[in-house]
């Protein structure tokens, strides 16, 4: 990933900072400055709290370029408690199986390295299995 | 002349305006590599006297900068104020992921700290969190902030088959450090003791450390903590029987009860904060995670005693009491031993992929 491009997105990947619509109050994820349920400007920034649950999910035993060290890996469509749908790969699973349904939560972790040991590391979210003792 | 009592009463540093804990937050990593595990591949032997039962290990996608940033989450939840109010993020650690870059500015964009801040990342082997901490409680005593995060985080190395690949461990806490009269726990003093002590070193561009082997016990840890402890007690006037709990660096499950025991501490005092059994040696989160084990279930009204080791060397120990605030922020987020109990065992060929001790080219 291109360093500028990893830099702009930082604050989305970092924490799941998206936006609220202050037309219609939809939370939108990600940012994209134009409501896409009402079509006004939505510029204001809003921290999802984390918080989903599995809508589908996938095992990826061929990678793609930069993630080949974490195979075999999940990736889900968690559906945010706030509305939105994101991609992202589920993490600390142990072994639990993923079900359709789970409830998930949102940890930063690396996401992948660029040039082997020399590039940036490239941080942002993913989602685990809600941990026991979480209020 | 000054007498040793005299003297021993102007060496407890003291910030001129009260500090204390605010908020804490722990982090263990999911994966367990257990103590036989080693044996069996570099040793031949299976349960002997094996340092600790198992150690923490962190997943592939996990460092000092992720694992941080979860235990800052935990403690700015306790806390209860904004990230944003927060005047330094520190964290104190021997892994972190750059060896130029700053782990602490990771985190401090990830909670939401930036940009009003001071950041940076703190060195000084195992106490390099607790290093952190003693500059926290001098930034917001001398009212140059109201708020700092300090953090004592590490994945340790040890080297396969070294005595050390037993129990290098990953983990650490994260603490918000304020003003005393919004604390959970009252920090009233600490005490740092240092010498320079060749016991244990990494050079630069090596991947694992060096030690001085039994050199590593008597005139390193042992000296270290025992002064420290001591003196910060003789100031005070305080003795053992005056704390509830008391946490010492835990290389191992024999040290911290061997350096309590000598100080005056029954295994009651101990047993609460020593994670070392079954987390291993978390290096520079090793004491803070202890600590944050102990608030866990303190009491208000009860005194701690937390004294740190780091090799090189030095040890920094404190004197912290415990507030009526501990009962309702504990809940805000997860127990040290909710993190403990979630537990995945793995063998010696996933934890070798895990730590990258397999080299693809």
């Amino acid at each position: 990933m291109e360093v500028p491009r990893y830099w702009r997105l930082q604050k989305q990947r970092y924490a799941l900072v998206g936006e609220i619509c202050p037309h219609c109050q939809v939370k939108i994820f990600p940012p994209r400055d134009v409501c896409p349920e009402c079509g006004g400007e939505a510029k204001q920034p809003f921290s999802f709290s984390g918080k989903g649950t599995v809508f589908s999910f996938t095992t990826m035993y061929d990678a793609p370029k930069g993630f080949e060290m974490n195979t075999p890996y999940t990736v889900a469509l968690v559906k945010l408690e706030e509305g939105p749908v994101v991609t992202a790969q589920l993490t600390d699973l142990g072994e639990q199986p993923v079900e359709i349904g789970m409830p998930v939560e949102m940890v930063t972790r690396r996401i992948r390295e660029d040039e082997e040991d020399k590039g940036i590391i490239v941080y942002g979210y993913k989602f685990r299995p809600v941990m026991a003792g979480t209020h | 002349m000054e007498t040793a009592s005299e003297k021993s009463e102007s060496l407890a540093l003291k910030p001129d305006r009260p500090v204390g804990i605010i908020g804490y937050g722990a982090y263990v990593p999911r994966y367990r590599l257990p103590a036989t595990q080693v044996a069996r591949l570099w040793s031949g032997e299976g349960e002997g006297d094996l340092p600790v039962k198992e150690k923490s290990v962190a997943g592939l996608d996990e460092d000092v900068a992720t694992m941080s940033i979860e235990a800052a989450r935990n403690a700015l939840s306790r806390a209860g104020i904004s990230p944003s109010a927060l005047r330094a993020v520190w964290v104190g650690s021997e892994s972190h992921p750059y060896a130029v870059k700053p782990t602490s500015t990771i985190v401090a964009e990830a909670i939401g700290a930036t940009p009003y801040i001071q950041a940076g990342d703190w060195e000084f082997a195992c106490k390099a969190g607790t290093e952190a901490l003693v500059a926290a409680i001098g930034l917001v005593g001398s009212g140059m902030g109201r708020y700092a995060l300090a953090i004592g985080m590490d994945i340790a190395q040890g080297q396969p088959g070294d005595a050390l690949e037993y129990t290098a461990a990953s983990g650490g806490a994260a603490y918000v450090i304020g003003p005393a009269d919004e604390s959970l726990a009252v920090i009233e003093a600490t005490f740092s003791y240092v010498t320079d002590t060749p016991d244990f070193w990494r050079r630069a561009h090596q991947v694992y450390p060096s030690h001085g082997q039994r050199f590593t016990g008597e005139p390193a840890y042992f000296k270290h903590i025992s002064n420290a402890a001591q003196t910060l007690m003789e100031s005070l006037g305080t003795k053992p029987a005056d704390y509830r709990y008391a946490v010492f660096h835990q290389p191992n499950t024999r040290f911290p009860q061997m350096v309590g025991k000598r100080l005056g501490f029954s295994d009651e005092q101990i047993k609460p904060g020593l994670l070392s059994p079954v987390i291993g040696n978390t290096y520079a989160g090793a004491a803070l995670i202890g600590l944050s084990a102990v608030l866990d279930v303190a009491s208000p009204g009860d005194c701690i005693l937390v004294t740190s080791y780091g090799s090189g060397a030095g040890s920094d120990a404190m004197h912290i009491c415990v507030t009526s605030a501990i009962e309702e922020r504990r809940s805000r987020a997860p127990l040290t031993r909710d993190y403990i109990a979630r537990r995945s065992e793995i063998d010696y060929a996933t934890y070798a992929r895990y730590r990258g001790k397999i080299r693809m080219k």
